[in-house]
């Protein structure tokens, strides 16, 4: 047949070598299609990148309109900004990361030569793009709507601060997504999500006699750094904030990549 | 393993649990052939496959591709793989899906040529979770043979294909075959096997029960088939000693036996004139229902 015939045209058996070119066009295009199917799947897509813009603008700008105290202006913004890249990370990760284990794709990725650590590298890609979105869109709508007084270095600063915090979460993520079963996780991610942003105080801060909970929640030091990066008065020192922020990612991860390699 | 076998199961046992998947399995893929992998449910067909894709580790015995361990990295970039149950993303559009799969292989084909010769190009731009049964076969079938695999392995691949379909994908697997490539194949099709395998592997509770050419596999069965137009009835012909059924549809008299030539010189001499004579032997589907009823 002439159509196999063309293709096959080329000796099927000759082994070329993976040059680096070729390597890095494979992790360059597992996280362009990361990125695409899930700004194509609206159950993903649209919580992601719109939930948190509306909820600040209802919440931060809506009702709290008429607050001119910075503290509580650059409060409400920073922590949805949090609770924005929270999102992507924890949901990108874990729920479907765990719908993926059930439904036998993982399976198939390493049957696949897929280069190692290629599907984690897009889905941190991904989240980090998602938090880019987010972040953007809220240093617009805080500084246009919200009366958030920083000026174009802190909106900067804050953006990059914001969205490298996507990272922990990403661990997080990748450690419940080895953990539990496709149909139970998204409501699992949900209540770790909502339980980390409560408890890190990222809407209003936690009664003065449990406020110490804070300190366990990785939220709490992201939007602590975010606040200095907004030049907001925030709580604690910069060193722990990263090094907890740090630990979480590396222990997260480096526990679930050895799941991952014992599991599938 | 010599030189010409690039997969191997040596006495492999593997369980789940209490359940025993694979009983001291031997199993070898030789160079180029296409090797229908036929069994039961829960033979432990997939277990085999699992394992010579590095994806599970035995129990006992050896596991070798290419000649080394299963689990190597180079070994996955000269096998392409189509599994049974998998749900890729649903929003991703056929070429974009053998586009990343491509990526993962140092020299595969471009989309446009995977999708010719799968006969998929209709299906390029459609996104995945539109697709028919059927399709989400097809397109899977692309992703597999587009990194130009030295070993294709293939679970049911033509499940839920229509006819057409199913005799496309069989003529690029003999294509494939032409071109050097090996093939292993588990399906429920026993036709797909007769059509299409070089060899067959019946495995049964986990162990090999028979393996062969289709030819050897139904010589297994001893029996033939008779096929005529004659006034005798089934009851006078199943009386016969070398008759082991006979029976009478539209077609006329249908016997079984076991020698075939002494029914027929039988047949001649009390009906002169039979017509319509026909005697076929046991195909590879009876072949496989005796070889699995012995070992159950």
């Amino acid at each position: 047949m002439s159509t196999n015939s063309l293709a096959l045209s080329k000796d099927w058996t000759t082994s070329d070598a993976m040059t680096d070119g070729r390597l890095w066009r494979a992790y360059l295009t597992e996280a362009k299609y990361e990125s695409i199917r899930m700004l194509r799947a609206p159950a993903f897509g649209v919580p992601m990148l719109v939930l948190p813009v509306i909820f600040y603008l209802f919440f931060g700008v809506v009702i709290a309109g008429g607050v001119k105290d910075p503290r509580i202006t650059t409060g409400l913004f920073s922590g949805f900004a949090v609770l924005g890249v929270m999102g992507p990370a924890m949901f990108g990760f874990g729920a479907v990361l765990a719908m993926e284990r059930d439904q036998g794709l993982l399976r198939l990725k390493r049957a696949l030569p897929m280069p190692p650590a290629a599907n984690l590298l897009a889905r941190m890609l991904m989240a980090l793009l998602f938090g880019t979105l987010v972040t953007s869109a809220m240093v617009a709508c805080g500084r246009g709507l919200g009366h958030v007084p920083m000026n174009a270095g802190q909106s900067l600063r804050f953006a990059a601060i914001t969205i490298a915090g996507t990272l922990p979460f990403c661990g997080i993520g990748l450690f419940l997504g080895t953990m539990v079963k496709g149909q139970a996780a998204p409501a699992i991610a949900n209540l770790v999500y909502l339980a980390m942003a409560y408890l890190g105080g990222l809407w209003f801060p936690l009664p003065k006699s449990v406020q110490w909970i804070a300190l366990f929640s990785p939220a709490f030091h992201l939007n602590q750094l975010s606040l200095g990066g907004a030049g907001a008065a925030n709580l604690g020192s910069p060193i722990v904030h990263i090094a907890v922020l740090a630990g979480v990612t590396l222990v997260f991860t480096t526990l679930a990549v050895r799941r991952l390699a014992r599991l599938g | 393993m010599n030189n010409d076998c690039l997969a191997e199961l040596a006495a492999v046992h593997k369980s789940y649990g209490k359940t025993v998947a694979l009983d001291g399995l031997d199993l070898q893929v030789r160079q180029g052939e296409l090797l229908a992998v036929l069994g039961p449910n829960g033979a432990g067909k997939t277990t085999a496959i699992s394992l010579m894709l590095g994806l599970q580790r035995p129990d006992a015995g050896a596991v070798r591709l290419f000649g080394r361990s299963p689990e190597s990295f180079e070994n996955r970039r000269q096998v392409g793989v189509m599994m049974q149950e998998v749900v890729l993303a649903p929003e991703l559009r056929v070429r974009e899906h053998i586009d990343l799969v491509a990526s993962y292989y140092p020299a595969a084909l471009s989309p446009d040529a995977v999708l010719e010769m799968t006969r998929t190009t209709a299906l390029q731009n459609r996104p995945y979770g539109k697709l028919s049964g059927g399709q989400k076969r097809q397109a899977q079938f692309a992703m597999a043979v587009c990194g130009r695999p030295k070993l294709l392995f293939l679970d049911e691949p033509t499940a839920g294909l229509d006819i057409q379909a199913r005799e496309m994908m069989w003529a690029t697997l003999r294509h494939l075959v032409d071109e050097g490539v090996s093939i292993v194949l588990t399906t429920h099709y026993l036709e797909e096997a007769e059509a299409l395998a070089d060899r067959v592997a019946v495995v049964n509770k986990g162990r090999m029960i028979a393996a062969g050419s289709v030819n050897e596999m139904r010589a297994l069965v001893a029996r033939k088939h008779v096929t005529c137009s004659t006034v005798l009835t089934a009851e006078e012909v199943q009386r016969w000693p070398e008759v082991e059924t006979a029976s009478r549809d539209r077609q006329g008299l249908r016997i079984v036996a076991g020698n075939a030539e002494a029914v027929v010189r039988r047949l001649l001499a009390a009906d002169a004139d039979l017509q319509d004579l026909e005697i076929r032997r046991a195909g590879l589907a009876e072949a496989f229902t005796e070889l699995t009823q012995e070992a159950a």
